[in-house]
């Protein structure tokens, strides 16, 4: 600003900062930094919950060429062909496995192994559902194929039906400690194979693992 | 000193190499392996007679991650697999949980997904044949690509705030309302890419070099590619006219017009010709999504705490890798019980055996850059 | 003191040492243009911290090749490795002297000047094989292998084309080429109703592979071989290989304006209308373009030192073209400006190359090399020389 402002106009100006009309502390400081902050006894209502019953994936059963023949060849392996949340679902024994993978390859054109993978259930007695997702081009159509597979209990690999499963079968072993029957090539292949353990078993620690690697690197105590 | 502290080198009869042979240790330290993939190459001179990928040098554990977050918290992690195309990853995991929770999502929330998602998809393709061509070993395209994908990140920034790892989209919808420009800003982007494409195709296609290098090279048929798994532009260079957003759509995918590009030899110049042209296409997406989104909310009923029935779910998306699919379990708790992430890089990649042998060194180089990697979501 | 002028070494002595003193300066802004023109083409800016437009960049470069460590690998073989770069440098240097850069400016006119460039060239090409077998590593290795095909392949379309320009001019002597193009009145590469094209492309061709530049630069090609045969040198060795390059470039370069584009000689050499355009117009003008460009400069620079510095570089601009101004000085200087205006343009050939081209692959190169360029090359030669022998008696 040029030349010297008014008085008048400096006295009115408003203050810069509002006034704090309450002091900046409500409750005075604790004393000891231990003691317990009591809670207004009894004060709050307590909410009870009621527990809701958990919905469920709305299943249908599967009707269509394939799983009447499924069915009709391997009628005792097949626990049961259902269409759960839209997605069709093949559940069988371990066994005959491959023999469904080869089947549905063969008969029905299913080419494409998209995936194969696992999902660890420790508190089951056949700890592991091994899991494939095959596909088909000219039927448009996606089946999902699980098998339950116990601690220690070999799979058959499906390496020879297709190449893609070679990876992907490597990587469950990896994963999981699933061993594969007949895989041309079973090593570790995204943990170092050195590695022990296996990283996506539930009951696999990372705290664990953590402190492990921060006590032998590091030679001090995790905070995790 | 040096020299005698180190242990003498194997004798020629310990190790397994036939005299005229030699293996060459290509990465994780090379400046065309795309990151931190390492390929053991058999060599006989410059022809290659094997290779082995070892990978897994970016692993770290997304899908282990995924069992200590809820299925919110989680959602970020799967930005951080295909980095590139972070908007797709988000897709293809919101779809997954949707699919648990069976929520039906607005069509608005539709609309932007897939314009979002197709925007990716281009600047996915951009930073492919940026450093595709760096690796057949033209410099200058990956500054032009650079310079049109920075157009996209710039949708994403004044979209959701985040240019590279965006979480873009939120499980049931979408998390933001699209901002005042995003219909023009679009647009102007599709402009620009059908301008840009054609420069691409002066620089590149009627070179003769580039023909001689990509023509022929790391030939993959569609009866390998069905063997392989191998999805994508690779599946589709080899003839075979599959995409996931024709075959099965999703999202809405089945409202706009599009076609998918296809050629027949399935070599390196065929994929680069195929992924030129889905990006032609998804500006034809783009604009056809631009003009028709629809009014409403923008998020479907989805609580607070998101807490699927006990269940499981496979869903896939056409990623601008192929295919991408969430396969989740639930075990009605707040945490997934498991996600596991079908990767179409790291699917894809198995191939490069195959793909390689027999031909020369260079051609590795191009076959890694067009098979189009990213080891983040081959690593996971 | 008019003794020692008169002592026939001293003046070719003099200028050996400056040569040797001032060509890593220039290699360093060969450089530096290399990677303005390439950001040029590449939409961004190139070096623009160190210096005004980063024109102090070479130094800065250069200071950090000289501090940096200098390795030479534990199973390398010590001698060798540490020979090659010398052995590249050397024969680099050696071709330079007998180029004449200008009518008067030269450190010898050998009677057989092409044969000993080509023999220095073969040469420089051991220092690159030894480099890559020494280093014990197999990226050199390779990259070695290839340098030697390479060089082994292209030498010979590169010998033919040089052989049919001689042929024309009837002399192996760098000045006595110049001279019988300004006697037949036409360049080179315009030369027998315009046959003299054909060798002249092969030998751009060919020299680029000569040099190892893109779109040949296989023998160090970074996304295949991380940098071929000079992966594991370092600092002070390295940048001995990069002085080596760029010397190769310059000679090959000269030795084609000087074989097939007048060396020195103006544009139209026998016009007598076109000698002030020409030689005073065109330098004096281009200089005092540049200088104003630099004046302009001057103003959007913050730094004060580098105010200073843009200013000097525009007050040398200005005096150069004052030096074309006045005929004195016009005649000493104006064959260098052509020459150098020559070189420039070839090298900046070489660096849109590089910009524009994909990399070949090593059985693509051999199949250029010996199933197109070397027959035409041989075909060249026949049909000049058939023409020369009718056309000419």
């Amino acid at each position: 600003m040029s030349g010297p402002t008014p008085p008048d106009d400096s006295k009115e100006t408003p203050p810069k900062r509002p006034v704090r009309k309450r002091p900046l502390r409500k409750r005075p400081l604790r004393k000891g930094l231990l003691r317990k902050r009591r809670l207004g006894k009894g004060k709050r209502p307590v909410r009870k919950r009621v527990p809701r019953k958990p919905k469920e994936m709305p299943t249908a059963p599967w009707e269509g060429p394939v799983p009447s023949a499924l069915g009709e060849r391997f009628a005792d392996g097949i626990e049961k062909t259902v269409v759960l949340g839209g997605q069709k679902l093949v559940v069988a024994s371990l066994a005959i496995a491959p023999k469904i993978v080869a089947f549905l390859k063969d008969a029905h054109g299913f080419d494409y192994l998209v995936d194969v993978t696992a999902v660890h259930w420790p508190k089951r007695e056949r700890q592991f559902d091994l899991v494939w997702i095959l596909y088909s081009f000219s039927l448009n159509e996606r089946v999902r194929l699980k098998v339950t597979v116990a601690e220690g209990e070999a799979a058959p690999s499906v390496v020879s039906l297709y190449s893609s499963a070679d990876w992907l079968e490597r990587e469950v072993y990896d994963m999981f400690g699933i061993e594969f029957e007949n895989h041309p090539d079973l090593r570790r292949i995204l943990m170092p194979d050195e590695w022990e353990g296996f990283p996506l078993r539930r009951d696999y620690g990372i705290l664990q693992q953590d402190g492990d690697w921060v006590r032998e690197n590091l030679k001090i105590e995790s905070a995790q | 000193m040096a020299a005698t502290t180190l242990a003498p080198p194997p004798a020629a009869e310990d190790t397994f190499l036939d005299s005229n042979e030699l293996v060459l240790n290509m990465g994780p330290q090379h400046p065309s392996t795309h990151g931190v993939l390492r390929v053991i190459l058999k060599l006989d001179g410059e022809r290659v007679l094997g290779a082995d990928c070892v990978i897994g040098y970016l692993h770290r554990g997304v899908e282990k991650i995924a069992e200590n977050r809820t299925y919110q918290q989680f959602a970020p992690y799967v930005d951080r697999m295909d980095y590139v195309a972070a908007v797709s990853n988000g897709l293809g995991y919101c779809m997954a949980v949707e699919k648990l929770l069976d929520v039906e999502i607005p069509p608005r929330a539709q609309a932007v997904r897939v314009i979002l998602t197709e925007v990716n998809r281009i600047a996915s393709h951009l930073l492919w044949l940026g450093t595709h061509a760096l690796d057949i070993g033209a410099i200058t395209p990956v500054f032009l690509c650079f310079r049109e994908r920075e157009e996209a990140l710039k949708i994403f920034e004044n979209y959701c705030g985040a240019r590279l790892t965006t979480h873009a989209f939120r499980i049931g919808g979408l998390q933001y309302e699209t901002y005042d420009r995003f219909e023009e800003d679009c647009l102007a982007f599709c402009d620009l890419m059908e301008e840009k494409v054609k420069e691409y195709h002066a620089l590149l296609t009627g070179n003769r070099i580039w023909v001689k290098r990509t023509k022929g090279v790391g030939i993959l048929n569609a009866e390998d590619c069905k063997n392989y798994g191998v999805t994508g532009p690779l599946l589709r260079a080899a003839g075979v006219e599959w995409d996931l957003r024709k075959a099965q759509p999703y999202s809405g995918y089945d409202k706009y017009d599009f076609d998918v590009p296809t050629a027949e030899s399935g070599d390196t110049f065929d994929r680069y010709i195929v992924r030129m042209q889905e990006m032609g296409q998804s500006c034809r997406i783009i604009r056809q999504a631009v003009g028709a989104i629809p009014e409403g909310p923008i998020k479907g009923k989805v609580g607070k705490v998101i807490k699927p029935p006990p269940g499981e779910a496979y869903v896939s998306i056409e990623a601008p890798k192929g295919e991408l699919g969430y396969y989740v379990v639930s075990d009605g708790s707040l945490n997934p019980y498991r996600v596991r992430v079908r990767p179409p890089s790291f699917v894809n990649l198995g191939a490069l055996d195959k793909m390689c042998r027999g031909t020369l060194v260079a051609d590795v180089v191009a076959i890694i850059g067009t098979i189009d990697i990213v080891l983040g979501e081959v690593d996971r | 003191m008019e003794e020692l002028l008169a002592n026939p070494y001293v003046g070719p002595l003099v200028l050996t040492v400056a040569i040797i003193l001032v060509f890593p300066l220039i290699v360093g802004y060969m450089v530096l243009a290399e990677r303005k023109v390439l950001a040029d083409l590449q939409v961004r800016l190139g070096p623009m911290r160190v210096g005004p437009y980063g024109v102090l960049q070479p130094l800065a470069d250069a200071l950090k090749l000289l501090l940096k460590e200098d390795i030479i690998p534990a199973r390398a073989d010590k001698w060798i490795f540490w020979l090659a770069p010398v052995l590249s440098v050397f024969t680099g240097l050696t071709a330079l002297a007998v180029l004449p850069l200008s009518d008067r400016l030269y450190v010898a006119d050998v009677n057989i000047g092409i044969l000993f460039i080509l023999a220095m060239s073969s040469i420089g090409a051991l220092g690159l094989i030894l480099g890559g077998w020494s280093a014990n590593s197999k990226y050199s290795l390779m990259g070695s292998l290839r340098a030697a095909a390479q060089m082994v392949s292209y030498e010979v379309p590169l010998g033919f084309a040089t052989v049919t320009a001689i042929m024309c001019a009837g002399t192996l002597s760098m000045q006595g080429v110049i001279d019988s193009q300004f006697e037949r009145g036409v360049w080179g590469a315009f030369d027998n109703y315009g046959l003299m094209l054909i060798p002249t492309v092969l030998f751009i061709i060919a020299g680029t592979a000569e040099t190892n530049r893109a779109p040949f630069d296989l023998p160090e090609a970074e996304s295949e071989l991380v940098a071929g045969f000079h992966t594991e040198y370092s600092g002070f060795r390295w940048s001995l290989f990069f002085l080596a390059e760029y010397a190769a470039i310059v000679v090959i370069s000269a030795l084609c304006v000087t074989l097939f584009f007048g060396g020195w000689l103006r544009p139209f050499p026998n016009v007598e209308l076109l000698e002030i355009p020409f030689n005073t117009v065109f330098p004096a003008g281009l200089c005092l373009l540049i200088a104003f460009g630099c004046l302009k400069g001057v103003g959007k620079q913050v730094v004060p030192g580098f105010r200073f510095l843009m200013a000097a570089i525009a007050a040398a601009f200005l005096g150069a073209a004052g030096l074309f101004v006045l005929p004195l000085t016009n005649e000493l200087v104006i064959g260098l400006f052509w020459f150098a205006f020559k070189l420039g343009v070839m090298v900046y050939l070489f660096i849109w190359y590089r910009g524009t081209f994909p990399r070949f692959r090593y059985d693509q190169l051999m199949d250029v090399g010996w199933k197109w360029l070397i027959p035409i090359s041989m075909a060249g030669l026949v049909l000049n020389g058939a023409v020369q022998l009718l056309a000419r008696g």
